[in-house]
């Protein structure tokens, strides 16, 4: 009994894994085949693959100086809301006042404000600070957009630990910054780690303000992606390998790391 | 000369007193308990000693300086947690260093230091280990030795024993009270244990509802309860009471036995006046003739027989040297000691003085 609902949960996750997967796969199998075999109806799965639309894209699109990009923001906003995110968990996991919870809903509620919502005056900010088509204004907008969630996951993580810890270290003699230095922050990074990762996932993935915002010099691997849908018409196998390629390092990021990642996720739902 | 004073220290949470203006003087070398059911205060006043809580009202002095205002590093002492609060993450030694690392102290002075807690405290073959790896016992001895390294003015212990089984709870109370004794570091020390109290301080507080009930050396308070809190609070199995009225040179119960007083109020005239009467278990004896009372149980402890007894109305244990064998509801006799008997007003609790 109890084996057949075995097979029947794996038979299950398979079905998922594979539904989800299949794009992926798709996408993959389009970037190795020409323009023509890629539209060709009903789709070919065997032909002789080709790396042409690769060499293409390195060649003309300029991917590293989008690659870069995207590195450069996702590393930088996910550092600068660390920095921020750490002390305001701490204080509010650790000190907590009459307001703290009512302090996190409202910042994960501007996570539900839709972001076209502002999309006017964020865009006449950037323009009249100069901040148009640079780094610096994504980086601005990941790190704040990603903040309430890195407060939130740093929060759980920290009420993970004892206070009594907290407390011993500071009758130890630690200050706040030595404390959280080498008490908590050893107790807690792989908590750090996964939110760090989600974050640089998230930045990643942000595509609505790296295309409003960027032209072309800070334009991310989301506004190259964008960039092919251009005038002449879709070229699907090349757009194919350019999203192979968008999504690839963040793909093998994430599978390295999965572990910590789904820790990260399920943390506090599991004790 | 006074370590610890605290002077009408008072501590609201919001709108809720915990603490109603507490004072307490603690003399340099003291072993001092502050004792009491939970909900008392006992554990946030230590809390507001170690600079872990604020002071609402009063102050609390440190040797001789006013430490309201001083954060917890500065104000000298070393506290051991209930639930011993290693560093998870480091060894028995960075644990125990962590302190004078952070005082920048000498590397030198570090090592000796350490190793010199680590043989008192028998910690000497673990010094590398971590702390997932040790016994209860020996978690506690590393919360210990992390307070010992230091050095600190006073020793803030809050209910260190309450995580240990029976046994070691024993064990690791002399130890304490052998090592503070050797030290004679000023020590304040919280528990909810009565026999912990009495057994370890020099001086116990016992505190209920955020008010202190009594001060005073263990003994003297088990002799001279100032109310029937305390009486009923310290020894076990605790004091018994009856109530009932003062007529004749004796206490009458509702039932109409007679209790004796003792021979200090056998002269104040007091008859006719409603009063709580209280006396130790130890200080009733099963005789052959006296009270009657109605055996309910039979406890044998093995050292002593404590024997639960129904007598005017109320429910009496008499703890014994002999052993003492009677089927429950079989009638014996009882004597009391007239001598160690206390009265206590009903209305306010307060000893009546003979």
């Amino acid at each position: 009994m109890s084996g057949v609902k075995t097979w029947l949960a794996g038979g299950v996750a398979w079905l998922i894994a594979i539904v989800n997967f299949f794009p992926i796969f798709w996408m993959l199998l389009a970037s190795l085949k020409t323009e023509v075999e890629a539209v060709q109806t009903p789709p070919l799965f065997i032909f002789h693959p080709t790396l042409a639309n690769y060499r293409d894209i390195f060649a003309l699109q300029g991917y590293a100086g989008y690659a870069f990009n995207s590195i450069a923001i996702s590393v930088l906003a996910t550092l600068l809301m660390l920095l921020v995110a750490v002390p305001a968990a701490f204080a509010m996991a650790f000190y907590p006042g009459r307001y703290t919870r009512d302090i996190l809903l409202w910042m994960l509620s501007t996570k539900m404000l839709p972001a076209v919502g502002v999309l006017v005056p964020i865009y006449l900010l950037s323009r009249d600070l100069g901040l148009l088509d640079t780094r610096t204004a994504l980086v601005i907008i990941d790190f704040l957009s990603n903040l309430p969630i890195g407060v939130w996951m740093l929060f759980t993580f920290f009420r993970e630990t004892p206070k009594d810890i907290i407390e011993a270290s500071r009758i130890d003699g630690a200050n706040v910054g030595q404390t959280i230095l080498y008490v908590l922050l050893p107790l807690v990074a792989p908590g750090i780690a996964s939110t760090a990762l989600l974050s640089v996932i998230l930045c990643w993935n942000e595509a609505f303000w790296s295309l409003n915002l960027t032209a072309h010099n800070a334009a991310p691997l989301t506004a190259f992606i964008a960039s092919f849908s251009a005038p002449q018409g879709l070229f699907w196998a090349r757009l194919s390998a350019a999203s192979v390629l968008a999504i690839a390092p963040i793909l093998a990021f994430g599978w390295i790391s999965q572990r910590q990642l789904v820790r990260g996720l399920t943390f506090g739902a599991v004790k | 000369m006074t370590a610890v004073a605290i002077r009408g220290v008072r501590k609201l949470f919001g709108q809720i007193e915990v603490l109603h203006s507490v004072d307490v003087e603690i003399d340099d070398g003291d072993f001092v308990i502050l004792v009491g059911p939970s909900g008392c205060g006992k554990t946030t006043l230590l809390r507001m000693i170690a600079g872990l809580e604020d002071v609402s009202h009063g102050e609390i002095l440190i040797g001789g300086r006013r430490v309201n205002d001083i954060a917890p590093k500065a104000r000298d002492v070393a506290m051991v947690f209930q639930n011993y609060a290693l560093y998870p993450h480091m060894t028995v030694r960075q644990n125990m260093s962590f302190a004078l690392r952070l005082a920048r102290t000498a590397r030198v002075e570090i090592d000796k230091r350490v190793e010199r807690a680590a043989e008192i405290l028998g910690l000497g073959q673990l010094l590398d280990r971590s702390p997932r790896q040790l016994s209860g016992g020996q978690r506690q001895r590393v919360a210990m030795g992390r307070a010992l390294v230091r050095n600190p003015q006073v020793f803030l212990f809050d209910e260190p024993l309450s995580n240990l089984d029976a046994k070691l709870r024993v064990q690791m109370r002399a130890e304490i009270k052998e090592l503070q004794q050797r030290l004679k570091t000023t020590t304040v020390y919280v528990t909810h244990d009565q026999i912990e109290a009495m057994t370890m301080a020099d001086k116990i507080v016992i505190m209920r509802n955020g008010y202190v009930e009594q001060t005073g050396a263990p003994l003297d308070l088990y002799d001279h309860p100032a109310n029937q809190f305390v009486a009923g609070f310290l020894g076990s199995p605790s004091m018994n009471f009856l109530d009932g009225e003062i007529a004749e040179g004796a206490m009458i119960a509702a039932d109409g036995l007679r209790w004796p007083l003792p021979e200090s109020f056998a002269a104040q005239p007091l008859s006719g006046r409603k009063v709580v009467y209280g006396i130790r278990p130890e200080h009733i004896t099963i005789t052959e003739a006296g009270i009657p009372a109605r055996v309910q149980l039979v406890e044998p402890t093995g050292s002593e027989t404590q024997v639960v007894l129904q007598a005017s109305g109320s429910t009496l244990i008499a703890a014994s040297r002999e052993r003492i064998i009677a089927q429950p509801g079989t009638i014996l006799h009882i004597m009391v000691d007239p001598a160690r008997a206390h009265l206590f007003d009903p209305e306010s609790g307060k000893r009546l003085a003979a």
